[in-house]
């Protein structure tokens, strides 16, 4: 086991467990916020990142064994599908928000004003 | 490494199961849809886990390459069709 | 000029996705990569010839992502942290906020909503009429917006150069 692999390994372990920490964070924020347009927030985001790093990770543990064509075609392969998730999951996020808020449903607010004009006059 | 990742996939799926519940007790029509979508993103990266446990990465790809693009897909669709039968 | 552009973009874009270099499969992608050109040859690139403004978009473009992942970066940690808070009833303060932009071009317009999305707090809900409908989780983080990161996007696209 040379060093090179060790250092492969620890930097893979430390990308995907990040991952996986904002995918949790994105499921207790999806259980706890009041409405769905908060709840948007917490996955909209950390499931976008979660995404990509842990697209990393996996992008580079699938070099571990050698950089033969396949490997190196199996990792790019790895790291447009983290590219299309980070152009596609804004997308998707902002179409059903637009959906609801065409459909005519109003957030949940402290002091019941949904809409403010920005910056205050 | 293997173990590492099949823990991973195993917290992932724990995750999942919590998504569930907005699906299934979800107040309004969008939380499940959101729900829908987040399980899929967590069910993308433990296909690729699952790549590597049975050491063919090159199939797996294309399987979680094909799901991502069904999931965004599907949200789009979604979002479209609510509006247009005004279920919401 | 943007034919050839567009099909090699599409052609390398075959071929690491097939991951096959005989004859049979290559010439399959050429066919393929014809019949989708000759379909939706207006939408990767809008005018028919390139310019020299292209070229320095592109260059201003690679050096906005750098910046934009550190917001990213910044704006999931503020979302995790305000999920993870045991009094986060105290601390969100959702609105929908509403302000006019300056930016008029499609691709500015697209690529600043999704900057929105993408960084603390915020999500684009809609765009009409030049005015952004922004959802905002807490009071903080909207009062950074237009802000900084419109002038980056109007920088990058040249806004202030031309129509």
């Amino acid at each position: 086991m040379s060093i090179l692999t060790v250092v492969l390994n620890i930097v893979v372990i430390v990308l995907i467990s990040f991952g996986v920490f904002f995918f949790a964070a994105g499921t207790v924020g999806f259980l706890r916020f009041p409405d769905f347009y908060s709840r948007m927030h917490a996955t909209g985001k950390c499931d976008t990142l979660g995404v990509v790093l842990s697209c990393a990770g996996i992008a580079l543990y699938a070099l571990h064994d050698g950089l033969s064509l396949g490997n190196i075609l199996v990792s790019l392969k790895i790291m447009f599908i983290a590219v299309f998730w980070f152009l596609g999951g804004p997308t998707a996020t902002h179409a059903l928000l637009n959906s609801a808020f065409n459909s005519g449903i109003l957030p949940w607010t402290k002091d019941g004003k949904a809409i403010i004009e920005w910056p205050p006059k | 490494m293997d173990n590492f990742f099949l823990a991973i996939a195993l917290v992932l799926s724990f995750l999942v199961l919590i998504c569930l519940y907005r699906a299934v007790f979800g107040p309004t029509v969008i939380d499940r849809i959101i729900s829908v979508g987040v399980v899929g993103t967590k069910t993308l990266i433990v296909l690729l886990l699952m790549g590597f446990i049975y050491k063919r990465m090159d199939m797996f790809v294309d399987i979680s390459l094909l799901y991502a693009i069904l999931s965004f897909i599907g949200a789009l669709i979604f979002a479209k069709y609510f509006v247009r039968k005004g279920v919401l | 000029m943007r034919y050839i552009v567009s099909f090699i973009i599409f052609f390398l874009l075959w071929v690491i996705w097939s991951g096959k270099f005989d004859f049979f499969h290559l010439s399959l992608g050429v066919i393929s990569c014809i019949l989708v050109i000759s379909i939706s040859h207006d939408l990767l690139f809008q005018r028919s010839n390139f310019q020299k403004k292209d070229i320095t978009e592109t260059v201003r473009f690679i050096k906005y992502i750098p910046w934009l992942l550190y917001q990213i970066i910044l704006a999931n940690i503020h979302v995790a942290k305000l999920a993870l808070h045991p009094r986060m009833n105290d601390l969100i303060d959702p609105h929908i906020i509403r302000f006019k932009t300056k930016l008029r071009k499609d691709m500015s317009l697209v690529t600043f909503a999704n900057s929105i999305t993408l960084t603390p707090g915020t999500i684009t809900i809609l765009i009409r009429d030049g005015y952004y409908f922004v959802h905002a989780i807490d009071m903080k983080v909207a009062g950074d917006l237009p802000g900084e990161m419109e002038e980056r996007v109007g920088h990058v696209f040249m806004e202030d150069s031309d129509g």
